[in-house]
């Protein structure tokens, strides 16, 4: 399968002060999908939007944006992308036409294009009761949108977005993605980071987990979902010492994948559960092992994360702003 | 050229409109000068000036120049804090991902800048014409005063501008900022004549440009072309150098900043 390719990264890499904050980065992006960088704050996925979209050098490697070098080409790039920077890019003393208004002169635009795009942003955005309002009284989703009506001020082939819904309630949320799904609709290739894990696995058609400046794991969530391999069953048993004779027991088990331990239970992947489970209840009855907690679930992409980053992505968040 | 011109204009606007908004920030930029200094300070030395020392009709008269150029030292130092504010709330990586010459947002800063200290120096100028000071050299002599004030201007703009975009935030700045401007008024010529300071603050002020430029400025307020004109052939060269230095070392904070 070889789809038309919006972004190439090649062996990326930035170093600040001999930090490697993104190192030996390699990915590709193709036209018409969501793509969405995940990782927590620090993890590297802003220093890589930032180098796409010109506004940083990368130390070693290259980032192509539809055929154009992110570096040499700067500002022929910086024609066919639109950037939504992260929350509060916004001048609190500008309405929200003046700020479309300014954009479209350092886009360039005519007045006469200028005059017909603003007004179909803005009602694309419905921000139109508020345009002419000071950008001070908004809230946070209006202002997000009013980020985003900016972002696709250019008409761009490639919107980035950094930490959409970074902040916001879950109205604004579920709005903005419905306007980001929009946007893909609209033929638009879309780059966005994120730290959410549901926000990736929803709104994302693949993702790049990237943590500590490398990228993890690469693909569709359903599909990094189902490379974990089956379902998981989790067993919290009492008695301790029971717990190795217990796994024993699992492993030669129908419909069982893999068993791992825990110092006070188990792990285990199962192919079909309406099999595994029953047998697996009984095998702990024979062996008169009592369960204190039994947890079932479908692989999740905080599963896909701890796999492949050996931590959630909740944990130990560094301090420092992400860079 | 009509690309860059459209940018810069575009930019300048905003500015003038933010100022707009900030209707009592602009009240009291425009006025704080010529109330604090002007008025009160030149009228609360009126007396306890001894004229034979500054060489003047009236203490407002000798203090006018210095007013002048405070009002550009402060007005420049401060050019810098609006992009300090755009760098941290990221304002200015929106305006640098758009395809603009990467000269134009400072560019649109340095014509704000400089417009609104004009236009202060032009209001101090007749106030003190209300307390009874005509410069001596016409309106040549008040074009000649808004030159020096623009060359000094973009000067100290580039520091603000360059300081704007090295500091890590803004607390730094003010600091900096608080730091430079008091001493920049107390080691000139502002208030006193170089020849009444203690010796050491005298030496220490003759190498301040804001003593060169109020040297200037003071001649064509009081005296006449005659005395004026040997300094102010002087100040402008001081301040083409003065100005090239700036800029350079702005320009490469900005390549560090923006890349």
């Amino acid at each position: 399968m070889s789809r038309p390719v919006a972004i190439e990264v090649s062996h990326l890499g930035k170093t600040y002060d001999k930090v490697r904050a993104v190192d030996d980065l390699s990915f590709q992006v193709y036209t018409g999908e969501i793509f969405g960088l995940l990782g927590p704050n620090g993890a590297g996925k802003s220093t890589t939007l930032r180098i796409l979209i010109t506004l940083l050098t990368p130390t070693s490697g290259s980032a192509r944006i539809f055929g154009l070098d992110s570096v040499k080409d700067a500002d022929r790039v910086r024609q066919t992308i639109g950037y939504v920077p992260q929350e509060r890019a916004i001048d609190r003393f500008l309405t929200g036409r003046e700020h479309l208004e300014l954009l479209a002169d350092l886009y360039h635009l005519s007045a006469e294009d200028a005059a017909t795009r603003i007004p179909q942003l803005l009602k694309l955005v419905e921000l139109e009761q508020q345009a002419d309002r000071p950008a001070k009284t908004y809230s946070g989703g209006m202002k997000r949108k009013l980020d985003i009506a900016c972002g696709l001020l250019p008409d761009p082939n490639i919107l980035f977005l950094d930490e959409p819904t970074l902040g916001l309630d879950v109205q604004s949320r579920l709005r903005i993605w419905d306007h980001v799904r929009a946007m893909r609709e609209r033929g638009i290739t879309v780059v966005m980071t994120t730290n959410y894990l549901d926000e990736a696995d929803q709104l994302c058609d693949r993702i790049a987990i990237i943590d500590g400046g490398r990228i993890k794991a690469l693909g569709a969530p359903n599909e990094l979902k189902a490379g974990l391999g089956g379902d998981l069953v989790s067993l919290t048993v009492r008695e301790e010492d029971r717990v190795e004779k217990l796994a024993a027991a699992v492993r030669d088990l129908p419909a069982i994948r893999a068993v791992t331990t825990r110092p006070n239970g188990l792990d285990i992947r199962v192919d079909s559960p309406e099999k595994a489970l029953p047998a697996i209840l009984e095998a702990a009855n024979r062996l008169t092992c009592q369960l204190e907690f039994i947890d079932y679930h479908r692989p999740r992409l905080d599963d896909v994360f701890i796999a492949h980053t050996g931590r959630s992505i909740k944990d130990d968040q560094p301090k420092t702003e992400d860079s | 050229m009509k690309e860059y011109w459209q940018e810069i204009r575009a930019l300048t606007m905003r500015w003038v409109r933010r100022l707009s908004r900030e209707k009592f920030s602009m009240l009291f930029t425009l006025v704080q000068p010529m109330l604090f200094w002007l008025i009160f300070f030149g009228n609360l030395f009126q007396r306890a000036a001894d004229l034979q020392v500054t060489q003047s009709a009236s203490y407002i008269s000798f203090l006018t120049a210095g007013v002048v150029v405070m009002t550009v030292l402060n007005n420049g130092l401060a050019g810098g804090v609006d992009l300090l504010f755009d760098k941290e709330n990221g304002f200015l990586e929106r305006l640098m991902s758009t395809p603009i010459h990467r000269t134009s947002v400072i560019l649109s800063r340095f014509i704000f800048v400089t417009t609104i200290t004009s236009l202060q120096v032009l209001v101090i100028l007749a106030v003190a014409w209300l307390f009874g000071v005509q410069p001596v050299t016409g309106l040549a002599g008040v074009a000649t005063i808004l030159l020096i004030g623009m060359m000094f201007g973009v000067g100290l703009t580039a520091i603000s501008m360059a300081m704007a975009f090295s500091v890590k935030s803004h607390g730094d700045f003010f600091s900096v900022l608080g730091f430079l401007s008091l001493p920049m008024i107390f080691l000139s010529s502002a208030l006193v004549p170089l020849s009444a300071m203690p010796g050491w603050m005298g030496f220490l002020a003759q190498f301040n440009p804001m003593t060169w430029a109020i040297d200037a400025v003071r001649p064509l307020i009081l005296q006449g072309w005659a005395e004026a004109l040997p300094h102010v052939g002087m100040v402008i060269g001081v301040m083409v150098l003065f100005d090239a230095l700036c800029l350079y070392g702005g320009a490469r904070a900005f390549r560090r900043a923006i890349g």
